[in-house]
């Protein structure tokens, strides 16, 4: 069957049905939030970095949205920590989809990612280098 | 399940018309026009979007192509002369179509409703509305009307009028007669609702803004493809439609005006084809419609819309009318057997041939992915009205719309992809 098919693998519903590292962090060294204006997606990212100021040590996400969104956003959590702010702003679609271990349809990239996208721009936002209030992928209204 | 046949059209032989009805999906998209890999009967349930094409309409295109093709208003020699006969005859057509007797001088072609909309708004609104002026429109305008409107207004100091959506889905009319008052120069409103698929008393709204000076502006995007129109019973002073969504090709669509009117507003766009004389000092207007279709024109698309009129018409717009209206309601009903479905809008007895919902627990845009997985093409999302998506607390919806080829056992089909999507996220 088509690509729809294979985007709803166990590991995709799985971590939407039970999100891991869902919810607030108690004191983020920074939080971020983004929105898919046209589907209605909406994440918040919380990270929190080592003493260093460049490992990511411990992510949390909040939000609702379709299946992608926050399955992309819950594997996120638990892929970064360890990684570097760097690394982070390294990562493209491609990893993305890696990750999400799918195949995503053109059409629904902007929800897988969402969350990537908030977490560079709150990495980004925390260094000085941007000034946005919040993330929004492109509508497609 | 129940089957309503037989059908106000004959649908059987209507689908004929119409090659890509026969196609399976679900393969490799990345590679339009290749099918081989192709595996699912396709179920196109995405009308209000746009309609396809009948061989009718694609064959006018090609017979102009291949016998006449040439640009319009300029030679003498005998293909630009057909060409302009053709070209100019499409435009008495689609003025017939909506009932504006004074063909082709009422009506403008333009590349969509959108461009009419825009055409209005910057001809005759940016030059006529001031600060104490207000714009009326309704909570469920598409974005062509309400960003067009709400943007125009920021330039000229107007303000912008939202009249309520009730409950159930309809216009507040006692809402409506606090907003058109005295200060009121336009009165923009949509015809059939393409989220809720309320059908709007545009008559009674264009007297109470003819009662206070001002004009009316219908977006008949969603109705002229699916009902008998008649823009002079209506009274309307603008009538914006779509040839795309109502079997004729995309890049062409209509702007119906009162002649009194479009006489007096400005051109919107300048260049060649709309003038009569031009100095280095000054320029004179071409007469109507042609001083509004600056430029050479869709001449193709505008030719293919006058097909699309005539086959439509051939199958009788009443007819057109009955068999949405049979298809709005058996969908309404069948997802209505649901507890976990809310459908947005009025019952189904009483609405044009479009049902939007949502399956609890399941988002719009999942849950069309699931459904293409079954053939199943929907739209998912907000439909170019986020605004209305805000009044009825969804960010977005899945809209399933139906055309004159579309059958009672699709609609099951439907259903039967929803309780894919519901093992899938239980
Ligand atoms: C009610 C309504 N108005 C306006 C439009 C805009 O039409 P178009 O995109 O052809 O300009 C649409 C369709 O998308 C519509 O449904």
């Amino acid at each position: 069957m088509g690509i729809g098919s294979d985007m709803y693998r166990q590991q995709i519903l799985d971590h939407y049905k039970n999100p891991r590292n869902h919810g607030r962090l108690e004191s983020p060294t920074f939080s971020h939030t983004g929105e898919n204006p046209s589907c209605g997606d909406t994440i918040t990212m919380d990270v929190q970095l080592a003493d260093d100021g460049e490992t990511i040590e411990r992510v949390a996400f909040s939000g609702d949205g379709c299946a992608i969104s926050q399955a992309s956003a819950s594997m996120l959590t638990q892929r970064l920590p360890g990684t570097t702010l760097s690394e982070l702003e390294a990562m493209d679609t491609d990893d993305i989809t890696e990750m999400l271990g799918v195949d995503i349809s053109p059409m629904r990239i902007k929800c897988a990612v969402l969350a990537r996208q908030v977490t560079q721009d709150g990495a980004k936002i925390h260094e000085g280098e941007i000034e946005i209030d919040k993330t929004k992928t492109e509508d497609d209204a | 399940m129940g089957v309503q046949e037989p059908y106000p059209v004959d649908v059987d032989a209507i689908r004929e018309d119409y090659p890509i009805l026969q196609r399976k999906v679900g393969g490799d998209i990345s590679t339009p026009g290749e099918h081989d890999d192709d595996t699912v009967p396709l179920v196109y349930l995405d009308n209000a979007a746009t309609s396809h094409t009948p061989k009718q309409v694609v064959e006018a295109i090609v017979d102009y192509y291949y016998g006449y093709n040439s640009n319009v208003h300029r030679g003498i020699h005998s293909l630009s002369q057909e060409a302009s006969v053709a070209y100019e005859n499409a435009h008495d057509r689609v003025a017939e179509f909506v009932g504006a007797s004074g063909g082709r001088e009422e009506l403008v072609f333009t590349k969509n409703t959108t461009e009419s909309m825009n055409l209005v708004a910057y001809a005759w609104g940016l030059n006529e509305l001031e600060p104490g002026d207000s714009v009326v429109l309704t909570q469920m305008e598409h974005h062509a009307s309400l960003v067009t409107w709400q943007q125009i207004a920021k330039k000229t100091g107007a303000e912008v009028r939202f009249i309520r959506v009730t409950d159930d889905g309809r216009l507040d009319m006692e809402h409506a007669k606090e907003l058109i008052d005295d200060s009121t120069k336009m009165v923009s409103v949509v015809h059939v609702s393409n989220t809720l698929g309320t059908i709007n008393p545009v008559s009674e709204l264009a007297d109470m803004a003819h009662e206070v000076g001002a004009y009316i502006f219908v977006d008949g995007a969603q109705s002229a493809p699916t009902r008998p129109v008649d823009v002079e019973a209506i009274d309307a002073d603008f009538f914006a439609f779509s040839g795309h969504k109502m079997c004729g090709p995309t890049g062409i669509g209509a702007l119906y005006g009162k002649r009194d009117i479009l006489e007096e507003m400005d051109p919107y766009l300048y260049g060649g084809e709309m003038i009569r004389r031009v100095t280095f000092e000054d320029s004179t207007w071409e007469d109507l419609p042609w001083k509004f279709e600056a430029g050479t024109p869709p001449i193709a698309q505008g030719i293919g819309f006058g097909a699309a009129v005539d086959y439509l018409d051939d199958i009788g717009m009443e007819n057109v009318q009955a068999h949405e209206e049979l298809l709005a309601e058996y969908a309404y009903d069948r997802l209505s057997e649901f507890d976990d479905i809310e459908i947005y809008g009025p019952p189904g007895d009483d609405r044009g041939g479009l049902v939007a919902f949502n399956l609890d627990g399941v988002h719009a845009h999942d849950l069309s992915s699931i459904l293409n997985e079954q053939g199943v093409a929907i739209r998912a999302g907000d439909h170019c009205t986020q605004p209305l998506h805000e009044v009825l607390g969804a960010a977005a919806s899945t809209r399933a719309s139906f055309y004159i080829y579309n059958t009672t056992e699709e609609i099951d089909t439907l259903v039967e992809g929803l309780e894919v999507a519901r093992d899938l996220f239980a």
